[in-house]
């Protein structure tokens, strides 16, 4: 196996046994991305000096976590001094003065930080398309989209640029790409990690997670970026799990719930097909698997898209020319400098999000779409609340078709409708996984979607990894 | 027969907190720094920082909630208020909507008309903005430049109900909040630094209507006298409209200070909708009973209820008892002098008088200057017992103002003890007989008050040292024998 294959525990292995190097290893992954980063586009900025630097503090770090081990960040992430773009016009040259806590978190640990990757807009977007720079490709497929928004931080695990990512995740954007890319992405819950410095797009609804090559990253990256943040108002109090003590194989008496209602939504046939054959393997390991009724998912994709482009109309609306960022050149006057410069820096999707978000805030519509939103997402989080009562989990399709190709859909509704299966997990604050589960007919991988209770992230992890062994799939790679 | 018009005024009052930091970071709001010295990633808005809320703050709005008779929350949120301004980093402000931290006060006040109750809406928690700065005037500056060290400075908004009828009450209104708030010591009230800020809602409508005429909402009045002078102007312009048959407009109206008027700034259809929604990066803000209670004990006597107890305890007059009251150190200064002489209403005179006097015109508190409750005591003692004369006091009160010193010590080095030895006045008075024949004529002849110019004269000769009773005395028995 190439070293740029390998996943953080194996490079941790390999690093303890001596039979690698912190140098040999980034030296392997910075050359992989002169290698393929001209097909793939993962990045919007490559941190190689930076990553050169950290290297040299490897000595001290070397007991850390993640001593030695290459990360690509998501460019909606604060890097002290490194461009934090959110693949935005808006902020093309934005270099933020501080850290976000989780940059923090993976330097302590000893992370040698690749670079930033590219995303839609702002995260708004699930293929990556919407980012104003250029498109990435999928390393399955260099023809189809590698999901989005964090679609960057997905493709560059799967094409071998880095050894895990992180992404961020509001109505699916870790998840969906993780499943379009054959990797694993874990949304944890509201809460568990901190938001500061992740650039806002939907406050109530954002939260950091690890996109990693296989189940054991992910319970090692959450070790490293999971915990009460002084500086988030929103982030847990609590004692800190060890999440690696959940990487055991066993789902016996497991209760994992298959709710009927998202089974019986129009979607891919070959993508149902896998995840009802994942199922199945589960249930022959010794899980107990039940049908359940859940609230129609449609409503949490209504409430979905009304509470998130609201937050977002307020929490973009600091890009207006006068502090940093783009200042358009064409105002006489500071409405016209506004006016203009959010024209000329904001893309559609963005745009139009951030009219819906204004309209449904406005006085005389509050009520009928925001407030009504709010209380279906308590109806929302009750009814995972009620399954939860007897469930240990519940499975889902991560999304409902494979990767779709480049260029394929400019339908804003229809692009909203992917993210069906990822959204209400969002809306109840609760954690969930995208695994890998089997490849459809073009070769293209499918996920599928563990979710677990508020806290739930250890039992998630457990079936998951369960699952990784009993598919034997995980050391297939893309070609490129 | 003309319509008789009753006025409305309804204010909403901005204090500032003087805590320490900011109210969502932990920048300094110290006033008078370089421009954007007291900012930080997170009061500047700058993309993923966010909010972490002071409880100092929340303690304070507490006590002005308390102060103010008013209900405090159990349940209280942050909302944003979404608004676009140069001046506002964020193009939120961090404030509270539907659930403030107290609602349903009232206080009392007193005008020359009477008393009156004036009901309490609302007092809510929010973060100030920034400033903008201008060369020049407005319309003649190239560029405008933007200083942040206001942003996220803590402020409490009071509002009152509509419950003012003169511009007379809403004065009274304003400086009774200003003093509660000085005696609560939250916040330093400075008008001219914008510690206090003060808009009206003004209307008028025919005595008797329940209904409200139509508002206009007036800003801009940076002093007590502004709020007066505004309000006086405002009523005056909607009575003759109304007058001559017209009809209010709804519109916010800035008070023009240098034209003595106020001038329309933007009408009901330029109105902000301000888009309030919860605010996502805050927790909601639980206060139970213990919090409560702590700072309920934190509050001192307050303004209103010393000015009262003045009046009933210590027999003070009513305008004595409003001056003390009316400034919280005179208040504290008075009645630490108080327990160690007790006689109120000379302490009042004196402080009152001199003292005042020496203080207005080096705009200081009188613990600023050298004077002491103790020795303010101590020299009131000394006129008492006849060591010194009241005159004298006044000069011996200056030297204790400027220098610190102990009366005590200041009679006995400058040599200012009265003379009441009758064998030591006795030469002077005899000198002054013989130099003055047609004054000692004119007593002798029945003019009694030729005998307070000897008396003077005596004085003038000692110095002011002489017992003025003594040499009124000693004079009588020379000359009327």
């Amino acid at each position: 196996m190439n070293i740029y294959d390998l996943t953080i525990h194996e490079l941790k292995e390999k690093i303890a046994a001596g039979e690698l190097t912190p140098v040999e290893i980034k030296k392997a992954f910075a050359d992989r991305i002169n290698d393929v980063e001209n097909k793939v586009k993962s990045y919007i900025t490559v941190t190689d000096e930076l990553a050169d630097e950290q290297l040299k503090d490897f000595d001290n770090k070397k007991k850390e976590i993640l001593a030695g081990i290459p990360i690509a960040v998501k460019d909606n992430m604060s890097t002290d001094g490194i461009k934090t773009s959110c693949a935005s016009k808006m902020l093309e040259n934005y270099k933020p003065p501080y850290d976000a806590t989780v940059v923090e978190k993976l330097n302590e640990a000893g992370a040698v930080i690749m670079g930033k990757t590219n995303m839609d807009e702002f995260a708004m977007g699930s293929s990556t398309e919407n980012s104003a720079f250029f498109n990435t490709h999928n390393p399955w497929n260099l023809s189809h989209a590698p999901g989005g928004s964090s679609g960057g931080s997905a493709a560059a695990v799967a094409a071998g640029e880095c050894a895990a990512a992180l992404g961020s995740d509001t109505g699916g954007s870790i998840r969906q790409p993780a499943s379009y890319c054959g990797v694993v992405g874990l949304k944890p819950t509201y809460g568990m990690v901190s938001r500061y410095g992740l650039v806002a797009f939907a406050s109530s609804l954002d939260q950091i997670g690890p996109i990693t090559k296989d189940v054991e990253d992910s319970a090692i990256l959450m070790n490293v970026i999971a915990g009460h943040d002084p500086k988030d108002s929103t982030s847990i109090e609590g004692k800190k799990e060890d999440y690696t003590d959940y990487l055991k194989e066993d789902v016996k008496g497991m209760k994992i719930g298959i709710p009927e209602e998202y089974f019986n939504l129009d979607f891919d046939q070959e993508v149902k097909n896998s995840v009802m054959s994942a199922v199945d393997k589960l249930k022959e390991a010794g899980a107990e698997v039940e049908t359940v009724h859940m609230t129609d998912a449609s409503y949490a994709l209504a409430a979905y898209y009304v509470i998130a482009p609201a937050e977002a109309s307020s929490n973009l609306a600091r890009y207006d020319g006068v502090r940093y960022g783009l200042r358009s050149e064409h105002a006489s006057d500071v409405s016209e400098m506004f006016t203009n410069t959010r024209h000329e820096g904001f893309g559609d999707e963005v745009k139009r999000r951030i009219m819906i978000g204004t309209y449904a805030l406005s006085s005389g519509y509050y009520d009928a779409y925001y407030l009504k939103a709010q209380k279906v997402r308590t109806l929302i989080k009750d009814d995972f609340d009620r399954i939860f009562n007897d469930f240990d989990l519940i499975i889902t399709p991560t999304a409902p078709t494979t990767a779709m190709k480049l260029d394929s859909n400019k339908d804003p509704l229809e692009m909203y409708y992917s993210d069906i299966f990822t959204v209400p997990i969002n809306i109840a604050g609760v954690p969930a996984m995208s695994v890998p589960c089997g490849f459809d007919s073009n070769e293209m991988p499918i996920g599928l979607q563990l979710i677990g209770p508020h806290f739930g992230e250890g039992k998630i992890i457990q079936a998951a990894y369960t699952l990784e062994k009993l598919l034997n799939i995980k050391d297939k790679r893309a070609e490129l | 027969m003309s319509t008789k018009y009753e006025t409305v005024i309804g204010l909403e009052v901005h204090v500032q907190l003087a805590t320490d930091s900011k109210i969502f970071c932990g920048c300094s709001t110290e006033f008078g720094k370089e421009p954007n010295e007291n900012t930080c990633p997170v009061c500047l808005g700058l993309p993923g920082t966010l909010p972490v809320l002071n409880k100092k703050v929340v303690d304070y709005a507490i006590m002005a909630g308390l102060a103010l008779n008013c209900d405090i929350a159990e349940y209280s949120k942050f909302d944003r208020k979404n608004y676009f301004y140069p001046d506002l980093p964020k193009a939120y402000q961090i404030s509270q909507f539907d659930l403030p931290v107290a609602e349903n006060g009232k206080i009392e006040i007193e005008t020359d008309a009477g008393i009156f109750n004036i009901g309490v809406t609302r007092v809510h928690l929010e973060e100030d903005a920034g400033k903008l700065i201008h060369e020049g005037s407005i319309d003649k500056s190239k560029g405008s430049l933007v200083d942040y060290n206001r942003t996220g400075v803590p402020l409490i908004e009071i509002v009152s109900e509509p419950d003012m009828r003169t511009p007379a009450q809403a004065k009274a209104y304003l400086t009774e909040l200003k003093m509660i708030m000085e005696y609560l010591d939250i916040s330093d009230c400075n008008m001219e630094e914008g510690s206090l800020r003060c808009d009206a809602n003004v209307s008028l409508r025919p005595v008797g209507q329940e209904e409200f005429g139509t508002k206009a909402e007036l800003k801009n009045m940076n002093s007590f006298s502004a709020v007066e002078k505004g309000l006086e102007y405002e009523v005056k312009r909607q009575r003759e409209i109304l007058e001559e048959g017209g009809e209010v407009v709804q519109e916010t109206r800035t008070w023009d200070e240098s034209l003595n008027k106020t001038i329309s700034m933007r009408g009901k259809e330029e109105a902000h909708d301000y888009r309030y929604f919860p605010e996502p990066d805050l927790v909601p803000l639980e206060i139970d009973e213990a919090w409560k209670d702590k700072m309920r004990k934190e509050i001192p006597e307050l303004p209103r209820e010393k000015y009262k107890r003045f009046i009933s305890e210590l027999g003070l007059p009513e305008y004595d008892a409003g001056v003390l009251t009316g400034d919280k150190d005179m208040a504290v200064f008075f009645e630490e002098t108080l327990k160690d002489y007790d006689d109120p209403k000379n302490i009042s005179n004196w402080m009152m008088g001199e003292f005042l006097r020496l203080l207005n015109e080096d705009n200081q508190s009188p613990f600023e200057s050298g004077v002491s409750p103790v020795n303010l005591a101590k020299m009131l003692k000394l006129i008492d017992e006849d060591v010194i004369s009241g005159k004298i006091a006044k000069e011996v009160f200056e030297k204790m103002y400027n220098s610190g010193s102990d009366p005590e010590t200041i009679v006995e080095k400058e040599g200012l003890k009265q003379i009441s030895d009758e064998d030591e006045l006795e030469n002077i008075v005899d000198g002054i007989i013989a130099e003055n024949p047609d004054a000692v004529e004119d007593v002798q002849s029945g003019k009694d008050r030729a005998i307070g110019f000897l008396v003077g004269q005596v004085m003038k000769e000692t110095r002011g040292k002489a017992n003025p009773g003594l040499v009124n005395q000693m004079l009588r028995d020379k000359l009327m024998d």
